[in-house]
């Protein structure tokens, strides 16, 4: 592909006399675009593209993380068919305001800090309506740029491959902290706390509230306490990524436990949360951000501020998924509905850990499996290296992130025991 | 050591208030020190009691660091410095229409189309379309970055022409995005990342958030003139002058049609010359069509502007929004489309759009999309649509043509107030200064933004008479 510098293709175009016409015909003959690379594919989303192009009947997909039920369909959960009934014949499709829904945000905010919490009876949370959990990180990445400018954010390692890239195009400096513990699957906790005690004073933390993505490793509440403390003592500011909430244990206030014990402690958090995954609405980009501020004051001036950032970057967001959540959250039958079927969603998923480390067993591999049950949430870290994750697409077709990151909500009793047989097949020592 | 003294000092305390003054968007000086730590010096100076501005108690301890001492502040806020932003020129004067109590009150804000009734409008194609997606029941499922394939073709077809060559040749890098706005920021995103050195000359006026999006994209931006307040019509020399003296490489942002906030279209002669002058000067047209369909009643005549540039050859970036047309605003449905010269160029723009994308929102909503799919693939439907997208442009040219009759009739000056009806789409530029535009809501209880812009989508035939007061009130009797 040839590629002219600027200068150099407007040499090659400037014969002086030539017509509009003409000289347009020229200029298509090389692209003010020729400079653009093409971006590498999405290590996430990519597989899903890949996994979607493959034609072997025995093909599964636990790729992205998004929930299948036990005949591997996607699903859209009772409650949320009922909301769209009444949401039908709407006769309002106007604006939202900037922050967006304000009932949305109500509900939200509650789910998040607990159905009584004095912060919301105070007024002391500033909270808008996000683009999901995207969304929500980005605009409040985009505010520490703006606000915060000499602070930067601790992120785990690993951690959900985007929020390098929002962190990034939002210009706000990154460092990592440790987190996983490869040998064991498990948390490295001192390792954490190490790190935690060694960030200067003040640093930003993103954590995610519960099942870590894409470990599925979380902290126990214990740990959780002292993490909290260190907080304390380093005057850290803690910011919890929480897209799985209710989704984990199958319990909401259970799965907020750790952001409840940040806000007993005394900690002023921001949050993000997102109702792809436990309220089904994955492409509707339902979410909210939220940041507890020191009063009422503070909380309208901070809103005001994420509206601003908003504003040029979508103006305000989508109506569609915000009226399902809020009818949802708002009507107590539907609520009821929705926590039935949020915790259905959880315990197939238990199931599944439970069932795939059974057949491993089974099948005599060697090696411990363990960290399939003690990991919680969507995901499992199994541990397998790249080549293994290669070896298991080229030739059982089977799809996943080459980090070795299963999406357990693709898992079925379809499929799993194909999938353990594959696994045992490629870590089986020789 | 003197026995626990707390302190906020005065060079730390004086840099917070300044970022305070400065404004929302002051980035405060690398040099002064971040809210949330307390830089004291102990030495030679006087300690005392200090309160944060929520009046608690500044707690401090304080940590040994050789000559200065490090006060670290436990309990005042990390947000201490946050101001308070301006409400939105726009959006702001809708949550101001909403607080006035006052039963004449009008609200000619924000550019959402409103009935003869003055109630807020969902078409009854769009009805259908969601009744059918809610019986079809389709699934919930995140879409790719680029969004729903089906909606994408429609819209490139819908723009360009479903027969156009540089559709049938994969010449169009097209991503859902995110209504109007958010097409325009992913566009503005691609042009900061690769073509940096470049600026954007938008015109003079434009929308108010054009600005907003370069500005926070971090892309530079100047004006060219446009709007001749002599003329109340397109001062088109000026506007071909500083496009020619932009340097060569510049985005030109264009309105593809009913130019907001004017109203004010150029010729499609003037078009013509417009494009020359972009070519000669190896520019990047960059339309924003907002309106299409919504301006002269047809969807096709409204792309006119776009559909010549492209048939040049030249490369175009066209930012597209369902919010109007289809009455889809608190969807944000809209499209950004680069037009390229070869393929394979194509394929890489749209594969770095979504680079972009992915950081921000990862991949965009899915109702509207599908509801603006369905419509436009049954050509029942599509039919129904462009009946109704006459109505609704057929309802704002009576009203204009009204609010002239009212305007001659009443005013006894001469004023000629036929730019009314020269001016095109949903809104018409008054010529009424800020101070009058005060007027009119502070006196006549007519809320419009500050620039003189009113929406003829919320105007009645009803109010025509009563606007017309207003207008040659503030117009004759506050300068």
């Amino acid at each position: 592909m040839a590629t002219l510098s600027l200068a150099a293709s407007s040499a090659a175009r400037r014969p002086a006399l030539l017509p509009p016409r003409l000289l347009a015909a020229r200029a298509m003959a090389s692209s003010l675009f020729g400079h653009v690379e093409p971006a590498p594919k999405d290590p996430i989303l990519g597989v899903t593209e890949a996994f979607l192009a493959d034609p072997s009947p025995d093909k599964v997909n636990v790729g992205v993380g998004a929930y299948r039920d036990d005949n591997g369909q996607p699903v859209v959960l009772s409650c949320v068919r009922e909301a769209e009934r009444r949401i039908l014949g709407n006769l309002n499709m106007e604006y939202l305001p900037m922050g967006g829904s304000i009932k949305m945000i109500e509900e939200s905010l509650k789910l998040a800090y607990g159905e009584d919490s004095g912060f919301i009876k105070d007024k002391r949370i500033a909270a808008v309506q996000a683009l999901s959990d995207t969304g929500a990180c980005r605009l409040f990445a985009d505010f520490q740029k703006r606000f915060l400018p000499d602070s930067q954010i601790y992120i785990s390692t690993p951690t959900w491959s985007n929020h390098h890239n929002i962190w990034r195009d939002a210009q706000v400096p990154q460092k990592t902290f440790t987190y996983y513990h490869p040998e064991s699957r498990g948390l490295d906790f001192s390792g954490l706390m190490n790190d935690i005690k060694n960030a200067p004073d003040g640093s930003f933390f993103l954590l995610h509230a519960c099942a870590h993505n894409p470990t599925g490793v979380d902290p126990t509440e214990e740990q959780w306490r002292e993490i909290s403390h260190q907080f304390k003592v380093k005057k850290h500011f803690p910011f919890f990524d929480m897209a799985y909430q209710g989704f984990a244990s199958g319990d909401p206030e259970r799965d907020a436990k750790a952001i409840r014990i940040f806000l007993e402690d005394g900690h002023q958090i921001g949050c993000a949360q997102s109702y792809a995954k436990n309220m089904g609405l994955y492409g509707q980009r339902a979410g909210c951000l939220s940041i507890l501020c020191e009063d009422e004051m503070q909380a309208v001036a901070v809103k005001s501020q994420l509206q601003q950032i908003a504003r040029p970057m979508y103006s305000n967001p989508p109506v569609h998924g915000a009226l399902v959540v809020s009818i949802i959250l708002n009507d107590p039958e539907l609520k009821g509905l929705w926590l039935k079927e949020v915790k259905g969603m959880a315990d197939r998923i238990i199931g599944m850990r439970k069932a795939l480390k059974e057949n491993l067993e089974k099948l005599g591999s060697p090696l411990s499996w363990d960290h399939i049950t003690n990991q919680i949430g969507m995901f499992c870290y199994s541990g397998m290296t790249p080549e293994q994750v290669d070896r298991l697409t080229n030739e059982y077709h089977i799809y996943m992130t080459r980090n070795g990151r299963i999406s357990m909500a693709g898992v079925t009793t379809g499929n799993v025991a194909y999938l353990a047989n594959a696994i045992h097949e490629v870590t089986k020592p020789n | 050591m003197a026995s626990a003294a707390f302190s906020v000092s005065s060079p730390a305390a004086s840099a917070v208030a300044a970022r305070s003054k400065a404004g929302p968007r002051a980035v405060p000086d690398r040099h002064s020190v971040p809210a949330y730590l307390r830089l004291v010096s102990v030495l030679g100076r006087g300690v005392s009691q200090g309160r944060s501005r929520t009046g608690c108690r500044v707690g401090i301890t304080r940590k040994n660091f050789g000559r200065v001492m490090m006060a670290l502040a436990v309990d005042v806020s990390r947000f201490e410095g946050v101001p308070m932003a301006p409400p939105d020129p726009i959006l702001g004067v809708s949550e101001a229409f909403r607080a006035d109590k006052n039963d004449l009150k009008l609200n000619l804000g924000v550019g959402a189309y409103r009935t003869e009734e003055l109630q807020p409008y969902v078409l009854n194609v769009v009805k259908k379309a969601e009744k059918l997606m809610l019986e079809k029941g389709d699934n919930k499922e995140y879409l790719p970055i680029e969004g729903l394939a089906a909606f994408n073709k429609a819209t490139a077809e819908l723009l360009l022409g479903a027969d156009n060559p540089v559709i049938k040749q994969g010449l169009v890098a097209t991503i859902q995005s995110l209504s109007g706005t958010g097409s325009l920021r992913l566009a503005a995103a691609f042009i900061q990342r690769y073509f940096p050195e470049a600026k954007v000359i938008i015109s003079s006026p434009t929308w108010g958030n054009h600005k907003n999006i370069f500005n926070d994209a971090r892309v530079p931006w100047s004006e060219y003139r446009y709007y001749d307040p002599k003329t109340v019509g397109l001062d088109f020399e000026g506007m071909i002058a500083d496009i020619e003296a932009a340097p060569e490489g510049s985005f030109v942002l264009l309105h593809g049609c009913a130019h907001n906030p004017t109203g004010i279209d150029p010729t499609p002669e003037q078009w013509e010359k417009i494009a020359d002058v972009i070519q000669e000067k190896k520019h990047m047209p960059f339309f924003d069509v907002a309106y299409q369909g919504f301006a002269s009643g047809s969807l096709d005549e409204d792309a006119f502007s776009v559909r010549l540039f492209v048939k040049r050859g030249m490369e175009v970036f066209v930012a597209q929004s369902y919010s109007k047309n289809l009455g889809l605003y608190s969807e944000r449905i809209g499209a950004i489309n680069v037009v390229c010269s070869a393929t394979d160029v194509a394929d890489r723009v749209k594969s770095q759009l979504k680079r972009l994308a992915r950081p921000m929102y990862s991949n965009p909503p899915i109702h509207g999309a599908r509801i603006v799919a369905n419509v436009v693939g049954d050509p029942t439907m599509f039919g129904e649509w462009k009946q109704e997208m006459e109505e609704m442009a057929g309802r704002i040219k009576n009203v204009r043509q009204k609010l002239y009759d009212s305007l001659s009739a009443k005013d006894q000056s001469g004023k000629d107030w036929s730019f009314i009806l020269r001016q095109i789409g949903m809104f018409s530029y008054t010529g009424l200064n800020k101070a009058q535009s005060d007027n009119m809501t502070d006196k006549w209880h007519v809320y419009m933004t500050k620039d003189g812009r009113i929406s003829l989508a919320g105007l009645s035939l009803a109010k025509c008479d009563y606007l017309a007061d207003a207008i040659i009130d503030s117009f004759h009797n506050l300068n």
